[in-house]
């Protein structure tokens, strides 16, 4: 499975760190002891991920004969390629339609009074609280034929619009949990904006969609990438969604690599897979992290760590 | 829309007033006629209305009732982005994701100025408030006086015929606030356009403004040049605010004479009828004496103790108890200390000539005695 992007860093960090002596200590000594009291967590995350995660690329290498065929019938097979452009087709819809629907709802975060502001962030962290499953069986209700959703679009004259086993169904339910990713980055990055740099745009001569435009979407750009980078990695990497709400035929890259591990125990193939889902997360990564400066992943990170729903 | 307009321009505000919802007036019935080129401040304190009445102007507020001419021309209903006037913000508000040349140029560049031409005006406009060869820097690298030039220098680089400007000072320290206030006189004198200037600080109305306009509840309480309204505020609000003052808060009676706690002073030029008044003396008109008998024929004196006596440098000031729990001050020359010391009894006296009388706040007027006649010095 793909890794999740935050690695939990203050995992066990609430360890006695030994007894302060009363002397000033130097700063070597004070170095030591913040090694001290990082080394629970690296222990933990060095037995738990690192080593696991180096078993993953070596058997992706090995298994079941030393060399790259894993990697390059990824490539080869005509059908896994598929579900890697599928995967990162659906992360991306996911990713624009997330952003589309955020945006707004950050911008008015902002505008709203502290109370309106509490109900608001509410509604969007519902889904994020929850239980996965309990939200997919919702989902699979809603969307199923003849069920709400259909009956409201049969309303406006889209009749028999198929959503359930679809990957638009697949998609629209991973907006919805996504969302709160993309809203909090946003809002945590417009809150900080100075209002009156509007104003100041308008008082040279810009007019208020051109000041916004100008001024205010650039300054919110930096929310923009580190939430749409966070949507996008945990997006390819979503498995209850699609194996629930989707169809064996549009399977994303998460049940092909359960398939390959449970069913067919490829475990070399589906740690190719795994290996390349990764690299692929820390190009998106990589790439967010210039577009908006360094602070953006990592701003993402620490507004919401905990890969909540896969 | 080229903004090359020569010279300032002339605001009328008339019978100007703005309510919030069902609230009572925050502006009530302003009338200001400003001149071409004039420098004109809203002075007042917090909550008077002066950045409300400057922000109608600009257009960032919606006025209630009343009217806001340019040139004669009715401005109230154009967007901000189409009055051309110039603004600078309290907190500078420079865009921080361009260059200090990005933001001097942007409203260049949303009046489509030809590049060449916006290269030129934003370097002349730059090295116009010192700052030649930092077009490229990022405002959060500059210090807090730079930033504020370079408002300045956005504010005008498009020739607008007025500028506006909130507070532009105040979160400056003392000292750069001096050197800018000299920038912004500098600029006023050779861009030649109207200035309106808000602030709530009495120092920088004083020395940068042709005429101040002092604000009290939503109404402008007076309006003059700096000297006018300190020689005569007409009321306690305007010499309390506008520099120090002894202040008596008395009755003028009838035949010239002014009554304050027993004490009767001559008012030769009295006019009006009887009635509630203060009494003012700026520090600088009051002299002390050691002895009663020193004082000129003709002076209103008083007797006060001396509390404190500091040296100054240019002056040396006293702090004098008048009994009663009611205080004020004066100013000395450095050098006349003869039996004049702290904890002294000293007499207080002046030329009927350099006091003045103002109103009170209506209906607070007292009758005799008052209980808090102090010297008042507000600028925070």
């Amino acid at each position: 499975m793909p890794a999740p992007t935050a690695p939990p860093e203050t995992a066990g960090a609430a360890v006695p760190a030994g007894r302060a002596p009363a002397r000033p200590r130097p700063a070597a000594r004070r170095r030591a002891a913040a090694l001290f009291l990082l080394l629970p967590a690296l222990v933990a995350l060095g037995v738990f991920f690192v080593l696991p995660l180096l078993d993953i690329v070596m058997r992706s290498f090995t298994d079941p004969e030393p060399g790259a065929g894993n990697y390059l019938s990824l490539f080869t097979d005509g059908y896994t390629l598929r579900v890697l452009g599928r995967t990162l087709l659906v992360a991306l819809i996911v990713t624009v339609a997330g952003v589309l629907l955020a945006y707004p709802y950050a911008y008015m975060m902002t505008l709203a009074s502290p109370t309106t502001r509490a109900v608001m962030v509410t509604v969007v962290l519902v889904p994020f609280w929850t239980s996965m499953l309990a939200r997919n069986f919702a989902w699979m209700v809603l969307m199923q034929d003849g069920g709400v959703v259909q009956g409201l679009l049969s309303l406006v004259g889209l009749n028999g619009v198929r959503l359930l086993g679809t990957t638009t169904g697949v998609a629209v339910s991973m907006i919805q949990v996504l969302l709160p990713f993309m809203v909090l980055p946003m809002y945590s990055v417009m809150q900080q904006i100075d209002r009156r740099l509007l104003l100041a745009g308008q008082s040279l001569g810009a007019s208020r969609l051109s000041s916004f435009r100008k001024v205010y979407l650039p300054l919110s750009l930096p929310g923009i990438v580190s939430g749409a980078s966070l949507v996008f990695v945990l997006a390819l990497g979503f498995y209850v969604t699609p194996a629930l709400l989707g169809s064996p035929q549009g399977a994303l890259i998460a049940q092909v690599i359960a398939v390959r591990t449970r069913e067919l125990l490829d475990f070399g193939g589906a740690g190719a897979l795994g290996v390349f889902i990764l690299v692929v997360t820390l190009i998106s990564l990589g790439v967010s992290r210039r577009l908006a400066g360094s602070g953006a992943a990592s701003g993402a990170a620490h507004v919401m760590a905990g890969g909540g729903g896969r | 829309m080229s903004a090359t307009t020569a010279g300032g321009g002339r605001i009328e505000l008339t019978d100007l007033c703005k309510r919030y919802g069902s609230g009572p007036l925050v502006v009530d019935h302003v009338s200001i006629d400003i001149a071409p080129g004039e420098f004109i401040t809203l002075l007042g304190p917090s909550g008077s209305g002066k950045t409300t009445t400057l922000n109608m102007i600009a257009g960032f507020t919606d006025i209630t009732s009343g009217s806001i001419k340019l040139g004669g021309r009715d401005i109230a209903p154009l967007p901000p982005h189409r009055r051309e006037f110039g603004m600078v913000f309290q907190n500078y508000a420079l865009f921080p994701h361009m260059t200090v040349a990005q933001n001097v140029a942007f409203p260049l560049r949303e009046r489509k100025v030809p590049k060449a031409e916006t290269a030129r005006r934003v370097e002349e406009t730059l090295r116009l408030v010192d700052l030649e060869g930092m077009g490229g820097r990022r405002p959060d690298e500059l210090s807090g006086g730079q930033q504020q030039r370079v408002a300045l220098a956005r504010a005008v680089v498009f020739s607008p015929s007025v500028l506006l400007l909130d507070e532009p000072l105040s979160a400056l320290d003392r000292k750069l606030r001096q050197s800018l206030q000299q920038e912004i006189k500098r600029l006023h004198q050779e861009l030649k356009l109207t200035f309106v200037f808000v602030t709530h600080d009495q120092d920088e109305a004083m020395s940068l403004s042709d005429r101040i306009a002092v604000f009290n509840a939503g109404r402008v309480e007076r309006i003059g040049t700096p000297a006018d309204l300190y020689r005569d505020p007409g009321t306690r609000f305007v010499a309390r605010f506008l520099g120090e003052s002894n202040l008596f808060p008395g009755r003028l009676r009838p035949g010239g004479v002014y009554e304050w706690a027993g004490h009767k002073w001559a008012v030769p030029d009295a006019d009006g009828t009887p009635a509630g008044r203060d009494l003012i003396v700026r520090p600088e008109r009051l002299r002390l004496a050691a002895t009663p008998g020193e004082v000129p024929d003709g002076a209103n004196s008083i007797a006060a103790t001396v509390t404190t006596l500091s040296f100054q440098g240019t002056h040396q000031r006293a702090e004098l108890d008048y009994g009663d729990g009611s205080t004020g001050s004066a100013v000395l020359p450095p050098d006349a200390t003869d039996g004049i010391r702290a904890g002294g009894r000293v007499t207080a006296y002046w030329d009927p000539a350099h006091q003045v009388l103002v109103t009170p706040p209506a209906e607070a007027a007292p009758a005799s005695a008052a209980p808090d006649p102090r010297t008042i010095k507000e600028n925070a």
